[in-house]
């Protein structure tokens, strides 16, 4: 099976290992994921302001592409391009003033109204337990406290799974041979953007989110979106405090790709 | 018979003026009376340095172009463009890194870009500017290399930019980058530059230099030419 596949920019920069092990690991499923030639920023937040539409145009000439492309699906990995990118087809399927005005601005493009579906690669991983089984040939056999993040579960519109208690990434891993610990922090936010603009807060979050994975018996943390992957990552290296003690942080897919007989995750 | 000439309209700077029809935009202001000092160059679609916006009578669109490649329609608005004032960053080409992170460090505001495509519409080489700008967010310098070869700097997608990118000079960048760190080594030029500096060729310089002109015209129109081929690409 073959299906479109957005990247967005950090996937081709701070998140290559990210992309390279999910197409790895999505080829052993059957699955390829099959990069648009055209393919422009995602506008990288869904913008709330509803009267300034200026900052939907990436999201909806992404969509364009996919569908002037042939395909009626795009899968994309990065948490951030995934949220943008569904938020805006909900838009374009129900707003139609909305739609009106993008489409007679963007008078260079033929016209949209939602007509291509959004799916992050978890939604896809749903229904494929058997398949997934099959091809572990060595089983993961850590501890790992899964890790969400908030652009997969909200606005719950666009959820990929139970907003409040999500469970896909779970059974993903208890798939793959891992067990998974209690982390009541799966949900809650990294500190975002907050990086670049007041960093002792996500270096406290940080703290917070990977000091309780390490206290609840976690051996690593699991998520999906390289932003959450990059403040919980790098700012441990800032956290300051004498009882902290770090945990290796990886995307799902490279636990696919170990499981699958494939590169191991670094230890950190 | 003398043969009447058909005249349009045409405001400049708001002032209307009946000029033939059939001018460029350029010969038009000039058949109006005035002088271009700054924003004319080659006067052949090369240069870039007339850059022009325009109006129709009834469209409100605002419309971007050379001047001395597009002809004047009865009812247009023209103003001549002497100058795109743009940031350019200052680099020392020896000491940068040819990495993804490079055009977005020296020129961050291509982060900006909305996806609008403003840019690709104002372009007058018809160049796929938002795609080159794009290229350049994802630090793909080839890509954003290749897909500006044919700019010439006429500063109209800056201009017309609302994310106040300065496209042309991030591009400019990105072929620099990749012409130096990147591209494959021509090596038969370096050979070639080696033969002229060890003076391979001097002797004959020497004896052509002492020739007369009609010797020299002979010589020309006799010389060899090597037939053109195809310019060899990475792949072969």
């Amino acid at each position: 099976m073959e299906i479109a596949y957005y990247p967005g920019c950090t996937l081709k920069t701070n998140a290559k290992e990210f992309e390279e092990s999910t197409i790895e690991a999505f080829k052993k499923l059957g699955i390829e994921l099959k990069e648009l030639n055209k393919w422009y920023c995602c506008g990288t937040v869904y913008s709330l302001a509803t009267d300034n539409l200026m900052y939907r145009l990436a999201a909806i000439r992404n969509l364009i592409k996919v569908k002037e492309e042939g395909y009626d699906k795009v899968v994309t990995l990065c948490s951030i391009c995934y949220n943008t990118l569904k938020q805006a087809n909900l838009m374009a399927q129900q707003d139609e003033e909305a739609m009106y005005k993008i489409n007679s601005f963007m008078d260079e493009e033929p016209d949209y109204h939602g007509e291509v579906e959004v799916l992050h690669p978890l939604e896809i991983l749903k229904g494929m337990e058997e398949k997934i089984k099959e091809n572990v040939v060595k089983p993961l056999n850590k501890k790992y406290a899964v890790y969400y993040g908030c652009l997969l579960l909200r606005p719950k519109e666009v959820a990929i799974d139970e907003y409040e208690n999500p469970s896909v990434m779970e059974k993903l891993v208890e798939m793959l041979g891992g067990s998974v610990v209690n982390f009541p922090f799966k949900n809650e936010c990294c500190g975002a953007y907050n990086v670049v603009s007041d960093r002792e807060a996500v270096v406290e979050r940080c703290y917070r989110i990977v000091g309780n994975a390490r206290k609840n018996g976690a051996d690593a943390i699991v998520t999906s979106c390289p932003l959450c992957h990059f403040n919980l990552s790098e700012m441990q290296k800032e956290i300051k405090k004498t009882d902290f003690v770090g945990l290796p942080i990886y995307y799902f897919s490279q636990l696919m790709v170990e499981a699958f007989g494939g590169r191991k995750c670094k230890e950190k | 018979m003398q043969r009447k000439m058909k005249m349009v309209r045409i405001y400049i700077m708001g002032k209307e003026y009946r000029v033939p029809e059939g001018l460029t935009i350029m010969k038009a202001m000039e058949y109006a009376g005035y002088r271009y000092i700054r924003g004319a160059g080659c006067r052949a679609g090369f240069c870039g340095a007339c850059a022009t916006v325009y109006r129709k009578e009834g469209d409100y669109k605002l419309y971007a172009d050379l001047a001395c490649q597009t002809t004047v329609e009865d009812g247009m608005y023209l103003v001549q463009l002497p100058f795109t004032p743009a940031n350019k960053a200052i680099y020392d080409l020896e000491k940068i890194k040819a990495d993804d992170k490079t055009l977005v460090n020296f020129y961050p505001e291509i982060a900006r870009c909305v996806s609008c495509n403003t840019c690709t519409k104002a372009c007058p080489q018809e160049l796929d500017v938002m795609d080159y700008i794009q290229a350049s967010l994802r630090g793909d310098l080839a890509k954003a290399a290749e897909l500006s070869f044919d700019c010439i700097q006429c500063g109209l997608c800056a201009l017309r930019c609302p994310a106040e990118i300065v496209h042309y000079h991030v591009a400019q960048l990105a072929r620099r980058l990749y012409g130096k760190y990147l591209a494959p080594k021509a090596k038969h030029l370096e050979k070639r530059v080696k033969e002229i500096e060890e003076g391979k060729f001097d002797a004959e310089l020497k004896k052509m230099m002492k020739k007369s002109i009609e010797e020299l015209r002979k010589m020309y129109n006799a010389r060899d030419i090597e037939p053109e081929e195809e310019m060899p690409t990475e792949s072969d």
